[in-house]
């Protein structure tokens, strides 16, 4: 595994990354794929809730909020 | 081919914010029949349309990403999709053209059915806008099904759209939509096992067991066959569920991004929604923006709405007054007046406070913001397991539980909507204020200042909403780590493109609230004040209603003018008190009197316990019933002195500032309400959870009141 490999939560505001896999409870990864969340697409990170979490991304032409611990169970390789 | 005397219908299908409800009251011309879905509270819309000459029933399914589901209500669309005829039913997908790759996966499976299928494609102005272009012919030829392009409120291709379903139905069933995967050899496993339970007919079975390959393992679903369970098991046994999910959905997106590749041409101009949101969920403008949003919902729910209600309540005053003059004494005028009339009364004075909450949350859903309130404030609900959606109707409940527990359905799944239904009556609703204020007004008379600043009185009141609050996100906590333990609520969330609402349409929206409420909780109100009223009537004593007359008669004959006056009030006060010290709740709360002797409560009190369950504020006036002073307000300075003046029969006075404040903490604590039990009881989709509700937060009344009252002696305070 290359060190370019990191956690989604981890990119910063406003880079893009590239989904390698999703290693949370099965439902919730099962439930991210189906919105095409998955692994191969590339997505931004937009920005995070005023609080600090959630944080807001772009794939696939819209707009998809997810909690940080969740981001934080997908793994990501930088943008080809 | 269609069979010509089968039932036919058309299921509507699309994800969320796709424009679907839309289409569907443009196709049905507004003639929703809402219902829900046998045991599971969502909201069903249909209509009986009429395409070609033939009449179908066009059947709204609740908008989904994927047919894949791990709940009964996440299996509505699954469950109509795979128990209809392809022979007699046509599926209509609507697609939004704005965000095609993701709206496509639901369409393709359905298209991996044999049902015969239109795809929709909506937003197609916004689209375009945004330069995007879409071939309608590679997609059309691609999917092998008719795609119709439509701008809906322009009403532009509703009628090719309706020649594309008739064209549909004509053609019958399809030769289903063949995708491919890594993972096959286990997809034909399963299909076997459905076949052979009849689980989907022959072609859609393959469908079938790519949903129950996705859906199955760790679920709550009901009605799978166990032929299909054992073979699925058997899959996630001999490899990784997991794996299988990344294949069987990893298939269908190749698939779609060929597709899109191929058919979609993407300027990629930025959107007015990405503008508006830099604004909108900023750091700073972002909370500020939330808070005036908020600030409005909380103005309209207590200040708009309370000319409304007063006017309900006026018009309900004047016509138990005619009622009262025109009809023959008796009980039966008593039985129109106080039980049926002021039944009604207590239905409708709810309407207001529902329309408006409902129209502001539908103006916020329609645009896009509702999304962005759950964004901004999920980090702060989180917290005691709550979703961001839980935040406005937690608000409402500052107002009235009632419509804030209707507010609850906007909230996606229903273990997160049960939690929060069954927290927010502790939040102090607006009934509860005449309580604090007659109480604290009593105990507190002189208002003395602590520390220098704060007067007794507003410490006090301050008091009891801050420890309703407390209250609600305790329980919330404590609810979902107990009885409504399960999957930990995920918080995946679409923030949906801004759109201008639609006024028409949020009208009728906030109608078939207004009118779900009226039909099946407004009953269940009417009812139960026709009881309470019979309750703190009845029975009947001709001997004590023999006794007053003859008073009254020798009242008319003794005295005259003014005194006669004042002696025939003073009579129909006493006779109401001892009506209802005499009467089923009366004796009730002389029973249970020992049980609230703990709490520093009388019989009296207990009374008023009693009937504040047609509403809180009602506690008030019955305290000026068993006070015998007739009619009185929580402003009523005669009330507070008989209140502060009551004793226990040996002497010891009844109503210390100890006591006041451990009643106070009851009012919080305990589902007093019949109109928040009966909404509960139609929004949970049960009397048990109405049932619970009543028994958790009564116990928990009781048990705070205990407290507060022996502690608070135990200290030395009285």
């Amino acid at each position: 595994m290359s060190s370019a490999v990191r956690r989604l939560s981890e990119v910063p505001v406003g880079e893009r990354a590239v989904v390698r896999a999703l290693h949370g409870e099965r439902f919730l990864s099962r439930r991210l794929m189906e919105m095409g969340l998955l692994p191969g697409v590339e997505v931004e990170v937009v920005r995070r809730a005023p609080m600090g979490d959630p944080i807001e991304l772009r794939l696939r032409r819209y707009a998809l909020s997810i909690r940080r611990e969740d981001a934080a169970t997908i793994e990501v390789e930088p943008s080809r | 081919m269609t069979k010509p005397n089968a039932p036919q219908g058309i299921l509507l299908l699309g994800n969320p914010n796709a424009g679907k409800t839309t289409l569907f009251n443009a196709l049905s011309g507004h003639r929703a029949r809402v219902g829900n879905y046998p045991g599971v509270t969502v909201e069903r819309r249909s209509a009986t349309i009429e395409i070609a000459g033939r009449r179908v029933e066009l059947l709204d399914l609740p908008g989904t990403y994927s047919l894949s589901a791990r709940s009964p209500e996440e299996a509505i669309a699954a469950d109509a999709l795979f128990s209809a005829d392809a022979s007699s039913h046509v599926a209509v997908l609507v697609v939004d053209a704005t965000a095609l790759a993701r709206n496509l996966y639901l369409a393709l499976q359905v298209l991996e059915t044999s049902m015969p299928a239109v795809v929709a494609l909506t937003m197609m102005d916004d689209a375009e806008k945004q330069g995007v272009r879409i071939d309608v012919d590679v997609l059309s030829k691609t999917l092998g099904v008719e795609v119709q392009p439509l701008c809906v409120p322009r009403r532009e291709g509703i009628d090719d759209l309706r020649a594309a379903i008739a064209r549909a139905f004509e053609r019958g069933a399809r030769a289903p939509l063949r995708i491919e995967s890594e993972v096959d050899a286990w997809v034909e496993r399963v299909e076997a096992a459905a076949l052979s339970s009849n689980a989907a007919n022959t072609t859609s079975a393959r469908a079938y067991a790519a949903w129950a390959l996705l859906s199955l393992g760790g679920d709550e679903l009901e009605g799978v066959p166990s032929a299909v369970r054992a073979a699925v098991d058997e899959v996630h046994r001999a490899t990784d569920a997991r794996a299988i999910d990344v294949a069987l959905v990893g298939a269908r997106y190749r698939f779609i991004d060929a597709l899109v590749a191929e058919a979609q041409t993407d300027e990629a101009r930025p959107s007015r929604t990405e503008r508006i949101d830099r604004v909108l969920t900023h750091p700073v403008f972002g909370i500020g923006i939330f808070a005036i949003v908020m600030l409005a919902i909380f103005e309209a729910l207590f200040t708009a709405a309370e000319p409304f209600m007063e006017l309900i309540e006026g018009g309900v005053d004047a016509l138990k007054e005619l009622a009262f003059a025109v009809l023959p004494e008796g009980i039966l005028r008593d039985m129109i007046t106080e039980g049926i009339i002021a039944g009604v009364g207590n239905v409708i004075v709810f309407v207001p406070q529902i329309a408006f909450l409902f129209l502001l949350v539908t103006l916020l859903e329609d645009s896009g913001y509702l999304a962005r309130v759950a964004f901004v404030i999920d980090r702060t609900m989180k917290g005691v397991g709550l979703h961001g959606k839980a935040f406005v109707p937690l608000l409402s409940g500052f107002a009235c539980a009632v419509p804030a527990v209707m507010s609850t359905r906007t909230i996606e799944r229903r273990r997160d909507r049960l939690v929060t239904m069954l927290a927010l009556p502790f939040m102090s609703c607006s009934a509860r204020l005449p309580v604090y204020i007659l109480v604290i007004a009593t105990v507190f008379p002189s208002d003395e200042r602590v520390l220098g600043v704060f007067s007794q009185s507003s410490l006090a009141l301050f008091s009891m909403y801050a420890f309703s609050v407390v209250m609600t996100l305790t329980a919330a906590a404590l609810l979902r780590r107990t009885i409504l333990r399960g999957p930990t609520p995920t918080f995946v969330l679409e923030l949906p493109p801004y759109r201008m609402p639609m006024l028409g349409a949020t009208l009728r929206t906030v109608w078939e609230k207004v009118r779900g409420f009226l039909v099946e909780a407004g009953t269940i109100i009417l009812a139960f004040t026709i009881i309470l009223w019979a309750l703190l009537t009845f029975p009947n004593d001709p001997a004590r209603e023999a006794y007053f007359e003859a008073e009254r008669e020798r009242v008319v004959a003794t005295m005259s003018g003014a005194e006669a006056e004042e002696a025939l009030a003073e009579l129909d006060a006493e006779e109401s008190a001892r009506v209802l010290r005499e009467s089923f709740a009366g004796r009730f709360a002389h029973a249970i009197e020992p049980a609230l002797e703990p709490l520093g409560f009388d019989w009296r009190l207990g009374v008023g316990l009693v009937a504040s369950f047609a509403a809180r504020e009602v506690f008030v006036s019955t305290m000026g019933m068993v006070f015998s002073l007739g009619e009185t307000d929580e402003e009523d300075e005669s009330l507070r002195d008989e209140l502060r003046a009551a004793t226990w029969p040996d002497g010891r006075p009844l109503l210390t500032p100890l006591v006041g404040v451990s009643l106070m903490v009851f009012f919080v604590l305990a589902a007093q309400c019949m109109s928040t039990l009966a909404v509960v009881k139609r929004e949970a989709g049960g009397a048990k959870w109405a049932v619970f509700l009543f028994t958790y937060m009564t116990t928990l009344a009781w048990i705070g009141s205990f407290l507060v009252t022996n502690v608070g002696r135990a200290l030395g305070l009285s």
